[in-house]
């Protein structure tokens, strides 16, 4: 199995220990990874902020550099709910025919990483260790775009020594919204404080999600108010084992 | 705008600060959001036990979503139907192109009447149109009948919900606003001694004021009826006792049969109140001689309803049936309430209607007051996809202040198209990470951390730290990684 990296804008750039574990982890699993060194971001932020043309063209450098790949696994879920809601309405709009006809082909093998995992791999158990207790967030866009169900779950419940949280309210969100964290920065932090409060009632030594975004969020807020939990994105779980713990990974 | 003499005030967008503005101000307001939170839980655990019990809710919205477009296809056919059915029943229906005109008709007709005063079923149709203060203007008193109404009315409070317009006042507060305004000194909280108090309230109002004033929940072009649906009663006062009756309605509330009430009210009840069937359900065609209003009026508004009509992603807006599940889906509305939206219609459903009834000259912020979690989507019973109507209203707000000269050097404005630049060229990007690497140390403390970034990227550190940036990032460590290999 080969699959091709889109380690999205802030993940490089702010986040790179998420695709490195996701780098472990699938090789553990032998898929055969490359990185196409071209890549920069989704779009998602200028679309949000209602930049619809400046999205359209790092929509249109996705499907360029992707077209001919095998598949695209995303450790992001709201970048992979940009690519399957919006990136067919602006090529609708701005669009021509080549590029609908190259998205269309692409879009069945572009995958979130919790869904390249049990959809496309076939597996829940990938081996992992992270004797901790952890509380997962459900990211609104994995939740409501994606409909991941499941998925984290039955990935989480695998991973040895690990146990797992209930998250009261898990279907709410936090309030990162990205742009609207600062264009709305009080109503975001009024959001993040309800968030947190759940969270942190549950005990739990580290909060995982899917997407880094809601966890840049979760986590500064952490930080800031000294709180005993720490934020791990999923894919660092998975890549943990007894002999390369999580912290060997960042 | 002249301010009403008496009665409630009336939020107006053009006049609205901005949505954070407002929000902070709500934000800063414990009782209130302790009251619109505790309010909206009883809600909606009502509501998600009445949806999970209906094994069909899936394919109810799927159908009352297609009934709604449906109607906005050939909305010109069923309201001349609806015209035709009702006139021949012996109503007088009246079109209005806007608020203004709708104030003016509405006036004309209770000048007809010779009325001083006019009561009123809860419609919030009418405070769209700023109807109240419009109305006292012009000698005329209004007295709200709906409960909630009045706790407004009486307190010079705004709606802050489109269901349950006092939703942010707790009974204490209620308590304090009846004994002051209707001189009862010593009125208990409890909710039977307040109910009481209104009743002999309303009661002189019902059996004085001979003319009435309603919106409507749907009309029904097959036979010309319009319905309304309520919890207390005194709607239903309101159509059986006054001599004449002016409905307010929206085009857009028009259903093509009778039939396609069964659809609509299981729905509405549930995502509304969360109740099986609302308490009372009123229905009423034309005029019936001997009983009830003998004389009925209808005043169809458009109000920019047609506009949004034209517009292919927009005019979902208009399949709304008004029952505000997404106001209490939303984890916004949840911390700020109604009254930050600066509109009679607040939550999402509000972020996206206001804007276009201001044909976007004003309440721009609101479009951005979402997260775009997708919850209001979720329950939508008539499944307007709202997240993607604010996207394309963010669009044209873009669009529309990109190229004014005092947005050029905006933060937001300014960092987005850099940001475009860097991501046209990963070389580009690649240098800016650099830089930005550099540039950061400034500011990140010995943790590693950064606790307080000037300008735009204060908004974070407000209430956020910021992890340092990394040595390397991502696509470096996997060029380095390639070398080795190799």
């Amino acid at each position: 199995m080969r699959a091709s990296l889109f380690i999205t804008c802030y993940n490089d750039t702010l986040y790179p220990e998420t695709g490195r574990a996701v780098v472990t982890l699938l090789e553990r699993l032998g898929v055969q990874l490359d990185f196409h060194p071209k890549q920069t971001c989704c779009g998602q932020m200028h679309a949000n902020t209602g930049f619809r043309g400046e999205a359209f063209s790092q929509a249109k450098r996705f499907v360029q550099l992707y077209h001919d790949t095998e598949t695209v696994v995303i450790p992001s879920s709201s970048c992979v709910a940009m690519i399957r809601d919006q990136y067919p309405g602006l090529f609708d709009e701005l669009g021509n025919e080549t590029l609908r006809h190259d998205f269309a082909a692409l879009l069945p093998r572009v995958f979130e990483l919790s869904e390249f995992l049990i959809d496309r791999l076939g597996i829940d158990d990938v081996g992992a260790y992270f004797p901790h207790r952890v509380v997962y967030h459900a990211s609104c866009h994995g939740v409501r775009a994606l409909h991941l169900g499941e998925r984290p779950y039955r990935l989480l419940g695998k991973v040895r020594g690990l146990d797992l949280a209930t998250l009261p309210n898990v279907e709410r969100c936090c309030g990162f919204g990205g742009t609207f964290s600062v264009k709305n920065a009080e109503v975001s932090s009024a959001m993040m404080a309800a968030k947190l409060q759940d969270v942190v009632s549950t005990g739990a030594e580290y909060c995982t999600a899917l997407d880094n975004s809601c966890l840049m969020h979760l986590g500064g807020a952490m930080h800031r108010q000294y709180a005993a939990m720490k934020t791990v994105h999923l894919a660092q779980i998975l890549a943990a084992t007894e002999s390369c713990p999580v912290e060997a990974l960042a | 705008m002249t301010q009403p003499a008496s009665g409630h005030a009336v939020l107006d967008p053009r006049f609205a600060p901005p949505f954070p503005q407002a929000a902070l101000n709500v934000l800063r307001n414990p009782q209130l959001r302790k009251n619109v939170a505790h309010a909206i839980d009883v809600i909606q655990s009502k509501r998600g036990k009445l949806v999970d019990e209906k094994t069909d809710w899936q394919e109810l919205r799927t159908a009352a979503s297609a009934l709604r477009a449906h109607v906005l296809e050939n909305l010109d056919t069923y309201l001349e139907e609806f015209e035709a059915r009702c006139t021949a029943a012996g109503g007088q229906v009246h079109w209005a192109a806007d608020a203004r005109q709708a104030r003016q008709i509405i006036l004309e007709l209770l000048r007809q009447e010779g009325a001083r005063q006019v009561i009123k079923i809860k419609t919030m149709t009418s405070a769209e149109i700023q109807l109240n203060p419009f109305l006292e203007a012009h000698g005329i008193k209004t007295y709200e009948t709906d409960l909630a109404e009045i706790i407004l009315q009486l307190g010079d409070e705004e709606p802050s919900h489109i269901v349950v317009p006092a939703l942010h006042v707790n009974r204490a507060q209620v308590r304090e606003i009846f004994a002051r305004r209707m001189g009862l000194e010593h009125l208990s909280d409890d909710p039977q001694a307040l109910t009481a108090a209104a009743r002999t309230y309303l009661r002189q109002k019902f059996l004085t004021i001979p003319t009435a004033i309603s919106g409507a929940n749907f009309l029904v072009a097959e036979t010309g009826a319009v319905a309304v649906v309520e919890s207390e009663g005194n709607g239903r006062m309101c159509l059986t006792l006054p001599r004449a009756m002016i409905t307010l309605a929206g085009i857009e509330k028009v259903l093509p049969r009778f039939d396609d009430l069964e659809v609509m009210l299981q729905l509405l009840a549930r995502s509304a109140t969360g109740e099986r069937m609302n308490p009372y359900t009123s229905l009423w065609t034309g005029i019936t001689p001997g009983d009830g209003p003998q004389r009925f009026h209808v005043v169809l508004l458009d109000n920019g309803r047609s506009a949004m009509l034209r517009r292919p992603v927009e005019r979902q807006t208009l399949k709304c049936i008004r029952c505000a599940a997404c106001m209490n889906a939303c984890p916004v509305y949840r911390q700020t309430g109604g009254h930050a939206y600066g509109s009679v219609y607040p939550g999402p459903i509000g972020a996206i209607l206001t804007p276009q009834l201001m044909h976007l000259k004003h309440a721009q912020t609101l479009p951005y007051a979402s997260s775009l979690c997708g919850a209001c989507y979720e329950v939508c019973p008539v499944k307007i996809n709202i997240p993607q109507v604010l996207l394309e209203l963010r669009s044209q707000v873009t669009n529309q202040e990109r190229h004014q000269a005092a947005r050029f050097l905006d933060p937001m404005y300014l960092g987005l198209r850099v940001a475009n630049l860097l991501f046209a060229r990963a070389w580009r990007f690649h240098l800016a990470q650099r830089l930005g690497r550099i540039g950061i140390r400034l500011f990140t403390r010995k943790d590693g951390w950064i606790h307080s970034l000037p300008g735009i990227g204060g908004k974070w550190t407000q209430t956020r730290d910021l992890r340092g940036f990394p040595r390397l990032t991502f696509h470096e460590w996997w060029a380095a990684r390639d070398k080795e290999a190799k």
